[in-house]
This record gives structure tokens, sequence and C-alpha cells, in this order.
């Protein structure tokens, strides 16, 4: 190989981990979000929780294709471990908290994982759905420990550091939500430019092929499927310790769903999709439902149609398309 | 090497190849001819595990991998160069040689260096390329998992005279250069026959002749009697 060859080499692994400047910018409104809306900052941390959540599903539907409808399931244990903790076992630190909502959604995601990832296609589709709401059931039925159809209460967290309680405004949610999310998307940055990443981008456009070259192909799906349910579990965990209260709702099918309509509406295997998309979606959501609440999920319903059917892949998708042509244009 | 006793094989209930067998050492090369449809892909696809095995034993290096999954097989030293190339699309050329990548004397910067097309290619990606360095990146990816035998599937397939031409020398390169075993199954039975001095023919699953190339590069009935097509 020619010196030139591998400085090309080097440079281009460079530039592939590289933290590009646009990268900033959903950082940077973020934080504008703060100074400009200040009153909205309950709807913000919203907004923050659905980006975790949907960027946990980014990184198995995105990046290693598999397609599920049950992914409230982890979402939903993060959140009844995180809610139990405190509410049965008197344990009210949340950073801790969220440690062991992870770790429980982990916990749970694996072995399910292991199961469910030996299957495919439609299969594999009701599987998901099933353990979702075989969670939900049991959820439902040990209502000594979960409140059952009335809810999860008795929940207390304690200040963030000892410092930062849980205020009226939502202020120190706001940022608490934004560090926990600004790691999470650290981890999945990571793993997405890994040599793992590309593994699993090479199970999601061919398998048989990654069989043929060596790769453990189910070891790995089990690996992200976990790692996803660990961190829709800490976006679980964060919900309960924001709201106090636990209800089913957190293991919903509705929940399942609208995480997907969030990651198309985006953009798939794309990382910001999840920002875009859970963004729109919940502010359409909170919008539309402040102009009809029973019809607002109309609104989001013809958006989802608009977007899969005129704009492929999705909002980003549709702003890869303008800039190449206004850059195209402006050359 | 690699050796196939009374193998049958084929795809669910359906028997391709029938009581083959054969028998290669290490660093030799093996080309396979025969008409379409014989089972000359079933060879390949059946070394590989992508088919069911009714019968027989296939060992390597004299551990038996009969009942060893794919990504198994592949990890025991076996390399596959499927017909189809099979490209992951969104990724660069770079990242298709790096998801491969094993520890072994194959590296990047030597698959670059046995195919240097690839290098000024490197960050584009896998549907971006001509099929001709498809073919090539095919070929560097099952290098960089490091196998011992090399399996390549009709590489020349739809590629122009001229990408066949150069395709045919880096083969010859990494026939005499490498030590690798190779299994080369293809259509164009004079690079076949150019490639490996061992043939072999197949016909209706089995083989039908196991031999010196040169005796059907000689003998144009012969080989016209075996496949049908005259070598000439």
């Amino acid at each position: 190989m020619t010196d030139t060859a591998a400085a090309n080499a080097v440079d281009y692994l460079l530039k592939r981990h590289r933290f590009r400047p646009s990268e900033a910018l959903p950082w940077v409104l973020a934080v504008a979000a703060f100074f400009v809306f200040p009153d909205y900052m309950a709807l913000g941390t919203q907004v923050l929780i659905a980006i975790i959540f949907a960027l946990s599903l980014d990184l198995i539907l995105g990046y290693a294709g598999i397609v599920t409808l049950g992914h409230a399931a982890y979402f939903g244990v993060g959140a009844y471990a995180a809610g139990m903790l405190s509410a049965h076992g008197g344990w009210n630190e949340p950073l801790t908290g969220l440690v062991f909502a992870g770790a429980c959604a982990a916990i749970v995601g694996f072995l399910s994982g292991w199961v469910l990832l030996r299957y495919h296609g439609l299969t594999l589709l009701m599987l998901t759905l099933a353990v979702a709401i075989l969670m939900q059931e049991m959820a439902n039925a040990a209502e000594i420990w979960t409140g059952g159809f009335d809810g999860l209460t008795g929940i207390t967290i304690d200040p963030i550091l000892g410092m930062f309680d849980n205020d009226l405004w939502g202020h120190h949610y706001y940022w608490y939500s934004l560090a926990v999310l600004a790691l999470m998307f650290y981890v999945t940055r990571r793993i997405v430019y890994s040599p793992f990443g590309q593994a699993l981008v090479g199970i999601r456009e061919n398998v048989g092929r990654m069989h043929a070259i060596g790769s453990p192909v189910h070891r790995r799906l089990v690996t992200v499927y976990t790692i996803s349910a660990a961190m829709a579990g800490v976006a679980g965990g964060l919900f309960a310790q924001l709201n106090a209260f636990v209800t089913l709702d957190v293991l919903d099918f509705a929940r399942s769903g609208a995480v997907m309509i969030m990651i198309i509406l985006g953009g798939t295997g794309r990382l910001y999709g999840a920002f875009v998309g859970a963004t729109v979606f919940t502010i359409l959501e909170d919008e539309l439902a402040k102009i009809s609440p029973e019809f607002w999920e109309f609104g989001v319903g013809l958006v989802l149609v608009l977007t899969v059917m005129f704009v492929q892949g999705g909002l980003l998708g549709l702003w890869d398309k303008v800039s190449s042509r206004w850059i195209k244009r402006s050359a | 090497m690699l050796t196939l006793q009374n193998v049958s094989a084929g795809y669910g209930e359906t028997v391709v190849l029938e009581s083959l067998n054969l028998e290669l050492a290490t660093g030799e090369s093996l080309s396979v001819i025969g008409r379409n449809g014989v089972g000359k892909s079933t060879l390949l696809a059946t070394i590989m595990g992508h088919t069911e095995l009714h019968g027989g034993a296939i060992a390597l290096n004299g551990q038996d991998i009969s009942s060893a999954s794919i990504h198994h097989r592949a990890r025991a030293g076996l390399g596959y160069v499927p017909q189809e190339r099979e490209i992951f699309p969104s990724l660069t050329v770079r990242e298709n040689l790096e998801i491969a990548a094993r520890p072994g004397p194959w590296t990047m910067d030597r698959v670059m260096e046995r195919f240097p097309q690839l290098v000024e290619r490197q960050s584009n990606q896998g549907n971006q390329l001509s099929g001709g360095e498809q073919q090539m990146l095919s070929i560097g990816r099952a290098l960089m998992g490091n196998p011992s035998v090399l399996l390549m599937d009709e590489p020349s397939e739809g590629l122009a005279p001229v990408i066949v031409e150069e395709l045919q020398k880096a083969l010859s390169a990494l026939r005499d250069a490498e030590g690798l075993t190779i299994i080369l199954v293809e259509q164009n039975a004079h690079l076949a026959l150019d490639f490996s001095p061992r043939c072999v023919v197949m016909d209706r699953g089995t083989v039908t002749f196991d031999g010196a190339s040169e005796e059907l590069k000689t003998d144009a009935a012969k080989l016209d009697q075996l496949i049908g097509v005259s070598a000439s």
C-alpha cells in the first residue's frame, strides 16, 4: 500500500468518528429551548424522554433491522423498576434509580431477545407484541407491587445530586433529562460507528452473508437488543421519576406504536432521526390535543401517511434532498 | 485439508449432490466446471453449510464440520465468494472489508495492495461500485476473514471481457503467491482450466471427471463430451 493510500485510510477512519459541526445543532436548539420557552419545560422534558426511547428503537430497527411492536415492554419495565424501587424499596436516589431501571430492562431484554431473535418476519413481529402484552398482564396481575389498574403511587424522588428537586416548572428535570440523553446518545453513536455497529448494518442488509463471513449473528442481535432494552428502560425510569406515578399505559401497545411512528417520521438508521421524529410527534400530539382532544391522532396519522408516501427516509431524508438540491443549484 | 466423503446434499427434500467425494491438499487449487444446473454452486453451498446435508461427511483440517453452523465453518477457515457478490450496499468499501476482518496475515493493507482498484474507491458505498469492483471487493472481503480455503462461485459472471482478464490475473496471483487452497466454480471453461492444474467436471450432482486441466485443454472432444462446450 502506498503512503498516500495509508494516509487516506487514516484520514477516513478519523473522519468516520469525528463529531461534525452540524451535529451540534440539536444540542444548541435543546439548550436554546430552555431560554426561549421557559414555560414549556415540562413538555420539553417529555420530548427528551421520547428521544431517548426513540433512539433505543432506532438502534435495533434502524441499524440491526429488528422490527418490533413491543418496545414499550422495556420502557414499562424501566418505569416500574424505578417506581417500585422508591415506592417499595425506599430507595429514592434518582441516578442509581435510573441505573436500576436500565439494568432491569436489560435483563428482560436479554431473556426475551434470546428467544425472540431466533425468529424473523411476521413471527418476530407477533412475538415482540406478545412480550409487551405479557408484561402488561403481569403488571396488572401483580397489583400488590404495581398498583395494577390504579397505578403505582408512593414514588418519592430525592433531589438530583442532592440539590435539584423536581420543581413545578420542570426546569431541573429538563437539564437532568438532557444530560441523560447526551449520555445515551454518546453510547449509541459509539456503537453505531464501531465495527459492531457495522456488523449490525451488515445483518440488516444481508443476514446470510454475515453468517458466511463468520459473524455470530444471533449473539450480536441479542447484544444490541439488550442494550436497546436498557436504554428504553432508562427512558421509562426517567418517565417514572418525572411523574412520580406509573400506570399500565407505560406497557401499552399504543406506546410501542408511537415510538415506531416517531422513528419513521424522523428517518430510521440516522441517529438524529430519533431527535426529529420524537420532537415533531410529541409537539404535534400536544398541539393537536389542544385543538381536538378526541381527534388529535388523525393529525398525527395524516402527517405519518404523507411522510411515508412522499418522503423517503423520513423528515431527515427530506432535509437531505432539499439541501443537496440547493447545493447543486448554488454550484 | 478439505475432504468430502460420500456427500449427499440439497435443498429441503430435494437431493442435488449424490455420493460426492472430493479431497484437496493444503495450497492446492481446483477448478469445478460443468453444465448449468449440475450442482456446482450447490457443492460450494454445501461445503459452506447453506444446504441440507442428507449424508456423508465434510472435514476441514481433519475436523468434522458436517454439522457446524455457517459462521462456525467460516471461523474454522472457510471463505466464500458468492455468485451474486452480495456486497453490503450502504457500507463503504472499507467498511465492507472491516466487517469481515479476523486476525491473520490478510489485513486491510494487504487486501488493498492485492486489489489496488479498491484503494481509490474505499470511501464509496458498495452500491456505487462497478461489477468488477464489486467482485474484487467480494473476494477481498472473503480474504479479510483469513480463510485457509477460499470458495469462489462464478466470479467472472456478468463481467466485461477486459475485467475478466484483470480478475484472472488477480486470481492467479492469489493462487501462486499466497498458498491458499482455492476451489473455483466457473462457467467459463477457458478461465477455469487456465486457473488450476487440477479440474473437476460435474454432472447430475456427482463428479464425472477429476484430473489434469491440461488433459481437457488439449482434448476438445473430451471436454465437449463432458460439458457440451468445445474448449477451442
